[in-house]
C-alpha cells in the first residue's frame, strides 16, 4: 500500500487574486515564513554539529499553516501543540534567541535549558507548549478554551496536532466535550501527510481528516496548507465562529514536511522525488514570493534584502545558543514544586 | 564569504560516516534544499542538504570516503564574489565549537522574558485547636464536601469537575447540593472521558484556574495518568518555572468491598514515586476537611486519595472558621515506646486497633500516621523510630516497591543504628485482588495481622 499522494497541485498556479490584500500583509507574511525555514534549517545545522541533541522535529515546509494561522488571532488568544513547535513559537514573536539557546540547552534559554526542543512556554505570549505525547494537547488546549468560557471572556485556543495524534482517542474525548459545551476552540490538523514512517492512508479509516468531528457535530474544512492567503482566509472564518460562541471548529491543513521525522530521521518511507515535486510546485515560500513579484508588492533585491536580515537575525540567535551557558547546577532541583 | 560544510553527525553519538556519493559538482550552482551528497553510518544512510544558496567551490572529501569525522569540513560553497582558488583544501576536522561555559555573570543568561511569578500562596500553618472549642460530629463524606464548598466560596476560580458530580450528587454522594450551591458553571457533570476531563482540566489550571477533579474511582484514573504525571506533574519544571498546574485528582483509592481486582487497587506508591505532585491520604473527617482545603489552595497539583470504605465514619472537626491542615506533616495518633506503626488513610483505623490489642499484651505502640505520601515527614518517622527502635508499615497495597518499602530503606538510612530489629511490611498479598470473602480477607491487611508483625519485630 502506499501513502496518499500529498502532491495536491500538478499544474501550474494560477496568478493569485491579491485585491485583498496590501503589500505590507503579504512581505510580513513572507518575513514570518522565511524565519521559520532558516531559523530551522540552522538548527539542522547546529544538530549536525552535536549543539542539539535528543528530538528535534523541524518545520520545514509547513511554515504557512503556522503564520497564516496565527495572523488571524488577537491578544489574549492561546496556542498549544506538540513537539514540532519552534514556528509557532516564532510566529508568537517568542525570541529566536530564547528559543535556539533551549534547543542547546542552554540557560538562555525559555525553559532555562530544561524543557528542550520539545518543551517551551511563554506566559507572556500565551503560548501553552510544547509537548511531547502525542495527542495531549488536544485535552490541554480544550482546557484552555474551557478556561475562557468559563472566564466570560471572548478569547479563543488554537489547539495544532498532526495527522497521527488524529488517531489518539482523547481527541474525541475532547471533541465531543468540546461541542457538549461550545468551547471556542479551533483544531488545526496539520496534515503532512506521515506520523513518522506511517503514511495517512496505512493508519487512517477516514483520510479526510476535517470529517472527523462530524458525528459529534463539529463542522470541519480542508485548507491548502501550502498556501499562506489560503490558511489566513481560513484562519479568519474560524476565528470568527468560534469567537461569536459557536464551538469548536476544525481546520485540515494539507501541508507537507520536507525534512525528516526528526533529525534521526533517515525518511526511507517516501521517495526523493516526492519531497522534491512538493518543493517545485508548492513550496509556500516560492509561492507567496510569485504572488509578491506579480503584484508589483517587491522586487528580488529587495526580497534578498529581507532574506539578509533575518540571516542575521538567525545567526544571533545561533551565537546566543551557543554562548549562553548551561543551566547552574543549582538549577537541577528548583521549578519541581512551587 | 566561503561556506564550510561540515560532515554532519545524524545522531548525538555519531563520531564517523561514510561519504557515499556527491549529488552535486564544482561550479554547480546550489540552492538551499538541494541535496549534495549522501552520507551513511552503521544505523542509517542520510543526505545532507544544503542550507545555503551559492556556487559549489570544492568538494574536498572525496566520494567513498570511509570515516570521515564528525565535523570535518567536506566542501566549500561560494557566495557573490569569493574565489574557489583561495579556498584551503585541508580537510582537518574544523574546530568543533566548545560550548562555552562562562560564568552566569559574563553572558546574558537571563529567560528573554520575565517568567510570570505563579499566583501569591501562603503555605498552610499547623492550627492550634483552642481549649474548648466546639467539636462537630462529621462523616467524612461531608467533611469534603465542606471543604469544597467553602474553598469555592472562597475562590471563584475553583470549580468541581466529573462524572456524576453535579446532577447525580456524586456517585458517592461527595458533591451532595453542590450543583445547588454553585450552580453547572462550576459544578461540571462530564461524559465518562477520564482521559479528556483530566487533560481539560489541567489545560484550565495552566491558566490559573483551580479545577477539582474527581475520578470515581482512582481505578479510572489510570485512564488519565498520562495528564497527571506528564502534564501536570511535569509542567512547571519543563517549563524552567513559568507554568503553574494548580489542580486536585480526588477520588476514592483502595480497595471497596467485594468489587474484585479491576476496583481495588491502593495507587498510594504509583503517584508517591513523581516528582512535582503532592500526594495526600487522610484518616479522619478533620484531616480529610483540612488537608482537601489545603490542597485546593496548594499551587502544585495534589493527588488526594480517599476511601471508599471510609466516607460513612463520623469523626470530630473542630467548629473553627478555615480550618486547615498543612500538607507535609504527620501526625502521631498514639504515642509509644515499643514499636512504631506507619500507615495512612483506613490502615490508620487498622494499626490504632492493633496498638489496642498490643496494649493488653504489655506492648506499647506508637502509630504515625502519614497523612502525606508525598512529601513524606520523614523527620517525624525517624524521631519515633529512635525512640522506639522498631518499624512496622502497613499499607493496603502490595508490598513491593511500595511505601513500606520506601519508609524501610528511609529509616535504614536515617537511623540504622537505632533499629533493634529489621522493619516489617505488612501489605495486600502479591495477587490480584480476588472476589470471593475469604480470599479477599486473606488477602488485605487487619488488627491482627498488623498486631502479629509487631509482635514479630518485638521478638515475642
Ligand atoms: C502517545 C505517544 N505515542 C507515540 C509517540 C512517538 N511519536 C512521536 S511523534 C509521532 C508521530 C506523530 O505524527 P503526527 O501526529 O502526524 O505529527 P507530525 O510529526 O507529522 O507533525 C510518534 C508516533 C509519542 N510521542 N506519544
Ligand atoms: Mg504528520
Amino acid at each position: 500500500m502506499s501513502g496518499s499522494n500529498p502532491k495536491s497541485k500538478k499544474t501550474p498556479k494560477k496568478k493569485k487574486n491579491v485585491s485583498n490584500y496590501d503589500s505590507a500583509e503579504l512581505l510580513h507574511y513572507y518575513r514570518e515564513m522565511l524565519q521559520i525555514r532558516r531559523f530551522e534549517e540552522k538548527a539542522g545545522q547546529l544538530y549536525g554539529m552535536g549543539l542539539i541533541a535528543g528530538f528535534c522535529h523541524l518545520y520545514i515546509g509547513q511554515e504557512a499553516v503556522v503564520v497564516g494561522m496565527q495572523a488571524a488571532i488577537g491578544d489574549g488568544d492561546q496556542v498549544i501543540t506538540g513537539y514540532r513547535d519552534h514556528g509557532h513559537m516564532l510566529t508568537l514573536g517568542m525570541e529566536p534567541r530564547g528559543v535556539m539557546a533551549e534547543l542547546t540547552g542552554r540557560a538562555g534559554g525559555y525553559s532555562k535549558g530544561k524543557g528542550g526542543s520539545m518543551h517551551m512556554f511563554s506566559t507572556e505570549k500565551n503560548f501553552y507548549g510544547g509537548h511531547g505525547i502525542v495527542g495531549a494537547q488536544v485535552s490541554l488546549g480544550t482546557g484552555l478554551a474551557f478556561a475562557n468560557t468559563y472566564r466570560g471572556n471572548d478569547r479563543v485556543s488554537l489547539a495544532y496536532f498532526g495527522d497521527g495524534a488524529a488517531n489518539q482517542g482523547q481527541v474525541y474525548e475532547s471533541f465531543n466535550m468540546a461541542k457538549l459545551w461550545d468551547l471556542p476552540v479551533i483544531y488545526v490538523i496539520e496534515n503532512n501527510h506521515y506520523a513518522m514512517g506511517t503514511a495517512i492512508a496505512r493508519s487512517s479509516s477516514e483520510t479526510h481528516l476535517h470529517k472527523r468531528g462530524a458525528s459529534f457535530g463539529i463542522p470541519g474544512v480542508e485548507v491548502d496548507g501550502m498556501d499562506v492567503l489560503a490558511v489566513k482566509e481560513a484562519a479568519d472564518m474560524a476565528v470568527a465562529h468560534a469567537r461569536a460562541g459557536k464551538g469548536p471548529i476544525i481546520l485540515e491543513m494539507k501541508t507537507y514536511r520536507y525534512r525528516g521525522h526528526s533529525m534521526s530521521d533517515p525518511a526511507k518511507y517516501r521517495t526523493r522525488e516526492e519531497v522534491n515535486a512538493v518543493r517545485a510546485q508548492s513550496d509556500p515560500i516560492e509561492q507567496l514570493k510569485q504572488t509578491i513579484l506579480e503584484a508589483g508588492f517587491s522586487d528580488e533585491t529587495a526580497l534578498k534584502e529581507i532574506d539578509k536580515e533575518i540571516k542575521a537575525i538567525v545567526n544571533d540567535a545561533a551565537d546566543f545558543a551557543k554562548d549562553s551557558p548551561e543551566p547552574d547546577p543549582s538549577e537541577l532541583y528548583t521549578d519541581v514544586l512551587a | 564569504m566561503a561556506i564550510e560544510i561540515l560532515m554532519p553527525a545524524l545522531s548525538p553519538t555519531m563520531e564517523e560516516g561514510s561519504l557515499t556519493k556527491w549529488l552535486v559538482a564544482e561550479g554547480d550552482a546550489i540552492q538551499s534544499g538541494d541535496i549534495l551528497a549522501e552520507i551513511e553510518t552503521d544505523k542509517a544512510t542520510m543526505e545532507i542538504e544544503s542550507v545555503d544558496d551559492g556556487i559549489m567551490g570544492k568538494l574536498l572529501v572525496a566520494a567513498g570516503s570511509e570515516n570521515v569525522a564528525v565535523n570535518t569540513v567536506i566542501a566549500v560553497l561560494l557566495e557573490d564574489g569569493d574565489d574557489a582558488d583561495a579556498v584551503p583544501t585541508a580537510t582537518a576536522p574544523a574546530q568543533q565549537p566548545e560550548p562555552s561555559k562562562s560564568d552566569a555573570a559574563d553572558a546574558p543568561a537571563t529567560t528573554p522574558e520575565a517568567p510570570t511569578s505563579p499566583p501569591a500562596f501562603e503555605p498552610v500553618v499547623p492550627m492550634e485547636v483552642p481549649e474548648g472549642t466546639k467539636m462537630i460530629e462529621t462523616t467524612i463524606r461531608d467533611a469534603l464536601r465542606d471543604a469544597m464548598a467553602e474553598e469555592m466560596r472562597r475562590d471563584e476560580d475553583v470549580f468541581l469537575i466529573g462524572e456524576e458530580v453535579a446532577q447525580y450528587q456524586g456517585a458517592y454522594k461527595v458533591s451532595r447540593e453542590m450543583l445547588e450551591e454553585f450552580g453547572s458553571r462550576r459544578v461540571i457533570d462530564t461524559p465518562i472521558t477520564e482521559h479528556g476531563f483530566a487533560g481539560l482540566a489541567v489545560g484550565a489550571a495552566f491558566t490559573g484556574l483551580r479545577p477539582i477533579v474527581e475520578f470515581m474511582t482512582f481505578n479510572f484514573a489510570m485512564q488519565a495518568i498520562d495528564h497527571i504525571i506528564n502534564s501536570a506533574a511535569k509542567t512547571r519544571y519543563m517549563s524552567g518555572g513559568q507554568m503553574a498546574c494548580p489542580i486536585v485528582f480526588r477520588g476514592p483509592n483502595g480497595a471497596a468491598s467485594r468489587v474484585g481486582a479491576q476496583h481495588s487497587q491502593d495507587y498510594a506508591p504509583w503517584y508517591g514515586h513523581v516528582p512535582g505532585l503532592k500526594v495526600v491520604a487522610p484518616y479522619d473527617a478533620a484531616d480529610a476537611k483540612g488537608l482537601l482545603k489545603s490542597a485546593i489552595r496548594d499551587p502544585n497539583p495534589v493527588v488526594f486519595l480517599e476511601h471508599e470504605l471510609m466516607y460513612g465514619e463520623t469523626f470530630d472537626v473542630p467548629d473553627v472558621e478555615d480550618w486547615l491542615v498543612p500538607i507535609g506533616q504527620a501526625l502521631v495518633r498514639r504515642e509509644g515506646t515499643d514499636a512504631t506503626i506507619t500507615a495512612h488513610s483506613r490502615m490508620v483505623g487498622f494499626s490504632l486497633q492493633a496498638a489496642e490489642i498490643l496494649a493488653q499484651e504489655g506492648i506499647s505502640v506508637e502509630v504515625i500516621d502519614l497523612r502525606t505520601i508525598r512529601p513524606l515527614d520523614e523527620e517525624t518517622i525517624l524521631a519515633s523510630v529512635r525512640k522506639t527502635n522498631r518499624l512496622v508499615t502497613v499499607e493496603e497495597s502490595w508490598g513491593r516497591m511500595g511505601i513500606g518499602a520506601e519508609i524501610a530503606a528511609m529509616v535504614t538510612e536515617g537511623a540504622f543504628d537505632y533499629l533493634d530489629a529489621p522493619p516489617k511490611r505488612v501489605h495486600q498479598v502479591e495477587t490480584p485482588l480476588a472476589y470471593a470473602a475469604n480470599l479477599e480477607s486473606l488477602s488485605m491487611p487487619n488488627p491482627e495481622r498488623i498486631a502479629q508483625a509487631v509482635r514479630e519485630v518485638c521478638y515475642v
